[in-house]
């Protein structure tokens, strides 16, 4: 047994690889996760990352791996996806010059939990940036599912504040979900040891 | 059989968030505890890329352009491995760094040293099915950042890898054996100190190829394990 390879910092010049929209190398991965002829609901997930002072975070990556519409996850030879074969259910974003990141993908489907119960739609999120040595972890859940009070993960973190990892609907929008990534402060995003 | 990834494997390496010597860490750490996370059908699956996603050139950033870059010709190979040091074949590992003198080609970096026509600095090279993957580069130089006085940091290529899951993801720094350099970065320094060595990559004269490019060995070793040890 060998140990594992130690974690080190994005730092503030990763965009030309694993970003590359502005830069000459192909995108490999995007922020728009659909695929033509997907099945499910089309949803956009939009938020601002910001730092101890409440400041934009302006090099940060975002990272989302989702399930599909069915509760299947591509995952390779593995793969158990059953909705749509085209869907990789993995999205990757830049923060913009004031910190916000946004994804259009569908609405996941429900996986099984720890317990053998279905868990409440969400997304297994990552966010790397200068100053973070390794990588923070975290979900999102929605704000309009019902199963959210049946959810093992959510139910084992204190509830006043599992409102930092419910996205909130946008009234009039049904289909736009808001959540801001910050990293500390009163309101701190709920990180999750992995 | 589906593997584990305990915990202590991730303590026992990685840095912590907050780092009283690397001063952006300061307002970009959680201040509250983290909550533990079982780990469920979410975490124990992930993306998967392969070879599907390469372009020609991306194993070679010397060829990216259309004449040679400045700097020193080097090859960088090794493997893919879990913790029971079993291969991980055809996984993704992006790949970027800085020129021979120093300069990334990102907007943002205004280091006063200049950029090379003919070189990027990014690419990207997929493990084959014994978990092996190399790539040709130029040796990165040296740049000054604004952590301290005189900060530089260690020559390094940074990798981003996803291996069998999404708790296997890892974004790390390759350095090179004899760096003067060691000693005053505090990024490599908040690494525990028994792991700071698996950052390192090793001249090998068995990978230097005569006449073209000097050779360096970098094994990765991704979280994931079988539930039961090995015998041995």
């Amino acid at each position: 047994m060998s140990g594992i390879t130690p974690s080190q910092t994005v730092g503030p010049y990763f965009a030309y690889c694993l970003t590359p929209s502005r830069y000459p190398l192909h995108e490999i991965f995007s922020t728009d996760l659909t695929v033509p002829g997907i099945e499910g609901e089309r949803i956009t997930l939009t938020g601002r990352v910001l730092d101890g002072n409440g400041d934009a975070i302006s090099d940060a990556m975002v990272e989302i791996w989702q399930a599909d519409a069915k509760g299947g996850f591509d995952h390779g030879s593995l793969s158990n996806a059953k909705s749509n074969s085209g869907f990789k259910g993995f999205g990757r974003a830049e923060s913009t010059p004031d910190g916000t990141y946004s994804f259009t993908t569908i609405k996941p489907g429900r996986v099984p939990g720890p317990d053998g119960k279905l868990q409440a739609p969400h997304l297994a999120v990552t966010v790397f940036s200068r100053g973070m040595l390794t990588h923070l972890f975290t979900r999102f859940y929605f704000d309009d599912e019902p199963s959210n009070a049946e959810d093992t993960i959510l139910n084992l973190v204190p509830e006043d504040r599992r409102a930092t990892i419910i996205a909130k609907s946008a009234k009039g929008a049904g289909k736009a979900y808001h959540l801001d990534i910050r990293i500390q402060g009163g309101d701190e995003t709920v990180f999750f040891e992995a | 059989m589906p593997l584990i990834y305990p915990k202590e494997s991730f303590t026992e390496a990685h840095p912590k968030y907050d780092s009283p010597t690397y001063k952006s860490t300061g307002l970009r750490h959680p201040k509250k505890p983290l909550i533990i996370l079982p780990h469920t059908m979410t975490e124990l699956n992930g993306p998967v890329y392969g070879h599907e996603v390469l372009q020609e050139t991306d194993n070679d950033l010397t060829r990216q352009h259309a004449g040679e870059p400045q700097g020193e010709r080097i090859i960088v190979q090794g493997r893919v491995l879990d913790e029971d040091g079993r291969p991980v074949p055809n996984t993704l590992i992006e790949i970027w760094q800085a020129n021979a003198a120093g300069r990334y080609v990102h907007v943002v970096d205004d280091h006063p040293a200049p950029l090379d026509p003919n070189f990027s600095g990014a690419g990207r090279v997929v493990t084959d099915e014994n978990g092996r993957y190399r790539f040709t580069s130029i040796k990165p130089g040296p740049y000054p950042w604004r952590n301290h006085h005189n900060a530089w940091r260690p020559a390094h290529i940074h990798l981003s890898l996803f291996g069998h899951s999404f708790l296997s993801r890892l974004v790390t720094q390759m350095y090179f054996e004899g760096d003067p350099l060691f000693p005053y970065d505090p990024i490599f320094n908040e690494v525990p100190e028994q792991a700071r060595h698996r950052l390192i990559s090793k001249f090998d004269l068995d990978v230097t190829e005569p006449e073209w490019a000097l050779g360096y060995t970098f094994d990765i070793v991704l979280r994931g394990r079988n539930a039961t040890p090995m015998e041995s």
